[in-house]
């Protein structure tokens, strides 16, 4: 399906630029030129295709439909899977919050709907296909969905509510079943092209960089460090790698666009998929900043016990993965 | 006369957002707007939470004209902006 950027990074390397086909540095150039396009093409696509679907389904959306229906249990499914098609903002997460308690949806189905949507996004999925192959990006986008559902549904049996700040409290007791309308909904195709395609230039512009610094540290690091290197310190035996993996994770702030790159190599040198994979999970899941942004509407305590089982979660799957994988 | 009233009255614009970097855009952008085309408004910036509530959106920054809530979620065009502030 690439053959043909292949092609193009051949002939820029050794015709254009004109350098020795079997140089080390020839073959890392032509490497980094593949690989950049390959995943800028995919990241394209995607955001592109997740910008469409969200355009029709917005958040308002989401929560009335969510709000409306008795799901029987599956409402945690659902709100976790839509938490993949909606882009996530942090900055949005508290607004969210409140307007999911305010729709009288209950605290762990919202949670699921948080834990799931910057875990499992456009850019994170695009990333996935470029570097790991679709077989395990479909892996991660199911395990990080289930996350999402068994973290939310775990987070309601705590029956966590009287650990909400005040104001949210007040909001919870007047929480009704209610429709918003909202606008924009009778849009053409044609009218909604325009705004989708300037999402996904910003998008784009906003992560190229750190794509590209990834790609290029990831392919230095793939000269220098020798064929299964971290395998004697980090293999699948090894019980401690992926709890030590998740937790050194947490207090990384870094978009999945940066660290995948990287994460990839490392794999590829002897690091267990599962492991790693806790770790991406671990760095995009669970940021400190967006605790601290939690603060307003939850106390510490909640904030804590919320992190305390998705990381458990987290850790549970890096053991899957590693036993499946 | 009185549809001419009603285009130069004073429009009340106010930007909702906890202090994002979006919200920031689009406060630039409607400033640009403004001034580029001699509009009489005055702009809030509402950045807190219980406040931005009170309007009922779930993504932010959110736009509102005249305590109608035109744009949420994204930054907007000029020509969006200038749109929003002649009807």
């Amino acid at each position: 399906m690439f053959d043909w950027v292949q092609h193009i990074a051949d002939w820029l390397v050794y015709d254009v630029l004109n350098m020795q086909a079997k140089s080390h540095l020839a073959e890392a150039l032509n490497f980094f030129i593949y690989d950049s396009a390959k995943i800028l093409i995919l990241l394209f696509v995607v955001i592109f295709f997740m910008g469409i679907v969200n355009s029709y389904f917005p958040i308002d959306k989401v929560k009335n439909y969510l709000s409306r229906n008795k799901l029987y249990g599956l409402e945690y499914l659902m709100a976790s899977a839509f938490g993949v098609v909606t882009p996530f903002c942090s900055c949005s997460s508290v607004p969210l919050f409140i307007g999911f308690v305010r729709g009288g949806i209950p605290l762990g189905v919202t949670f699921a709907f948080l834990i799931t949507s910057p875990l499992v996004n456009e850019v994170a999925i695009g990333l996935f296909i470029g570097l790991f192959g679709m077989k395990t990006t479909v892996l991660y986008v199911i395990s990080g969905v289930l996350l999402g559902t068994f973290s939310g549904a775990i987070l309601q049996k705590l029956n966590l509510e009287h650990l909400l700040t005040p104001w949210v409290k007040e909001v919870l007791a007047n929480a009704q079943r209610e429709q918003d309308t909202f606008q924009a909904e009778k849009k053409t195709f044609t009218e909604r092209l325009p705004v989708i395609w300037r999402e996904v230039i910003k998008i784009l512009k906003g992560i190229i960089p750190y794509v590209i610094v990834g790609i290029a540290i990831g392919g230095l690091m793939h000269g220098y460090i020798p064929e299964g290197f971290f395998e004697q310190y980090m293999n699948k035996e090894n019980l401690f790698a992926v709890p030590i993996a998740t937790i050194l994770a947490i207090p990384m702030y870094s978009n999945a666009s940066g660290i995948l790159p990287v994460v990839q190599v490392l794999v590829a040198k002897g690091i267990p998929l599962g492991t790693a994979i806790a770790f991406m999970m671990g760095v995009v899941g669970l940021s400190l900043p967006e605790a601290m942004l939690l603060k307003k509407v939850m106390s510490i305590k909640l904030i804590g016990i919320f992190f305390g089982v998705v990381t458990l979660c987290i850790i549970i799957s890096g053991y899957l993965f590693n036993l499946i994988l | 006369m009185a549809i001419n009233n009603l285009n130069t009255m004073t429009k009340i614009i106010k930007i909702l957002g906890t202090g994002c970097q979006k919200c920031k855009s689009m406060t630039g952008v409607v400033k640009d707007v403004i001034r580029e085309n001699n509009i009489d408004a005055t702009i809030e910036k509402v950045e807190d939470i219980i406040e931005i509530m009170k309007y009922n959106v779930m993504s932010t920054p959110a736009l509102v004209v005249n305590e109608e809530i035109v744009l949420k979620g994204r930054v907007p065009t000029k020509a969006e902006v200038l749109d929003f502030l002649k009807n």
